[in-house]
């Protein structure tokens, strides 16, 4: 990677945290969803607490699934209307990673702030120390692929009528691994087996992740453009 | 340098145009005028590597654009229809960004001084969301400024929008780059003569 690579790939990074802390609103949206959302299962289900520290890896997980979605929106679409994307596009560096700088930029907007609440809103099931901690390393690991496998679906569906839906639909199918060995590690640690096997499994996912989907973004950007 | 050989440009079920050939070198620009419709924006993005042609050829220095890739984008600046700023950054704060993404790092000070050449200095503090549709363009514009070195240069409708004063320091701008041996493709509606030999004029929409 060249020198001017690089300060574009900062460049791009230093603009959409800009962007983020200029827009407080958009990242908080997601935040508070993924809180109520972990909220709201203790309220519906009853105080039985084996009952909670059974369903808390899924609903925790699967909140952050949902809340990952729900700003995957936000990935393309503002550039994409005000041709910044365009620009990104066009400049002498490559797309993929450019891409890979908004998406390292998407993460730690909405991963990030999700893995560091995780640990508290598992409290709220009466999660043991060491089973809240699997949850935060398991978070740490898998929502990058979130983000990596988002910005494909995102970027697939700029410009068509109802994307959000129709992200929903082509992205959730592929979160379907990380959700089963994310949540498959803290339920593995709830019952003192060892977590090493799905921990290793979720990382060999963010990683094939980080290698096939900032091009497979890149493409489906020069596409939407034509 | 840049030559276009028999492209043609299908949207839907029509055909914009075809066999559509020219040629332009160093020190010349070409005005690419043609009713609403007629494919101006689609020729300047095909130019600009953004759309593929549907048949024919675009070559840049005697190679196709597609091949050169990074380093046609190196010397390409382009000006599409949308001013490609963020509504949440300042002026400053977008060009900076945008001359970065180029490869660029120019300093606050030298940004402040072409916006103030733009009669931008009493905004450039100000989101881009609360500038006129006229400003926003000349925010935009103040990349010619830092582009100089980049010899092709590809402005969709550069005076839109833009007050008399603005016009003038465009086309100034635009003849410099001339001079010095750059080559420019642009489209306008507007009566703006840029007064100078080594413009030609390309009509679409002539059957």
């Amino acid at each position: 990677m060249t020198a001017s690579a690089g300060a574009a790939c900062r460049a791009v990074v230093a603009r959409d945290l800009l962007i983020a802390a200029r827009r407080r609103s958009d990242v908080l949206t997601t935040f508070f969803f993924f809180v109520i959302v972990v909220s709201l299962f203790p309220l519906g289900v009853g105080p039985e607490p084996d009952t909670l520290r059974e369903i808390a890896p899924g609903v925790v997980w699967v909140a952050a699934l949902l809340a990952a979605m729900l700003s995957l929106a936000r990935m393309f679409s503002a550039d994409h209307a005000d041709g910044t994307l365009e620009k990104l596009v066009l400049t002498p560096q490559p797309l993929t990673l450019l891409v890979l700088s908004k998406v390292l930029a998407h993460w730690l907007t909405t991963g990030l702030p999700l893995v560091l609440m995780a640990p508290l809103m598992g409290l709220q099931f009466g999660l043991p120390g060491d089973v809240l901690m699997t949850l935060l390393v398991s978070l740490l690991i898998g929502t990058p692929a979130l983000s990596l496998v988002g910005a494909v679906g995102a970027a697939l569906t700029l410009g068509v009528r109802g994307g959000g839906a129709l992200t929903a639909v082509l992205v959730l199918p592929l979160y379907v691994p990380v959700l089963v060995f994310g949540a498959g590690a803290v339920a593995a640690t709830a019952t003192g087996l060892g977590v090493s096997g799905h921990l290793s499994l979720l990382g060999a996912m963010s990683l094939a992740a980080l290698v096939f989907a900032p091009w497979a973004t890149a493409m489906a950007l020069r596409i939407s453009l034509e | 340098m840049l030559q276009a050989r028999e492209i043609e440009c299908v949207r839907g079920n029509r055909r914009l145009f075809c066999n559509l050939s020219f040629r332009l070198e160093a020190n010349q620009a070409l005005r690419v005028g043609g009713e609403n419709g007629s494919g101006k924006t689609s020729l300047l993005r095909m130019v600009a590597g953004l759309s593929p042609v549907d048949s024919g050829k675009i070559l840049w220095k005697e190679g196709p654009i597609a091949a050169s890739g990074e380093h046609f984008r190196r010397d390409l600046l382009f000006l599409g229809h949308a001013n490609g700023l963020k509504d949440d950054l300042t002026p400053v704060e977008n060009l900076k960004h945008a001359l970065a993404l180029a490869g660029m790092s120019v300093g606050d000070a030298a940004l402040r001084n072409v916006l103030a050449e733009q009669g931008l200095a009493g905004v450039a503090h100000l989101p881009v969301k609360l500038l006129s549709q006229g400003q926003k363009r000349r925010v935009a514009l103040a990349r010619l400024w830092f582009s100089t070195d980049k010899p092709l240069w590809v402005l969709d409708e550069p005076f839109a929008a833009l007050d008399t004063a603005s016009v003038g320091r465009t086309v100034a701008i635009v003849l410099a780059h001339l001079r010095s041996g750059g080559l420019v493709l642009y489209t306008t509606h507007q009566e703006v003569d840029l007064q100078d030999a080594r413009v030609q004029c390309l009509e679409l929409g002539v059957q």
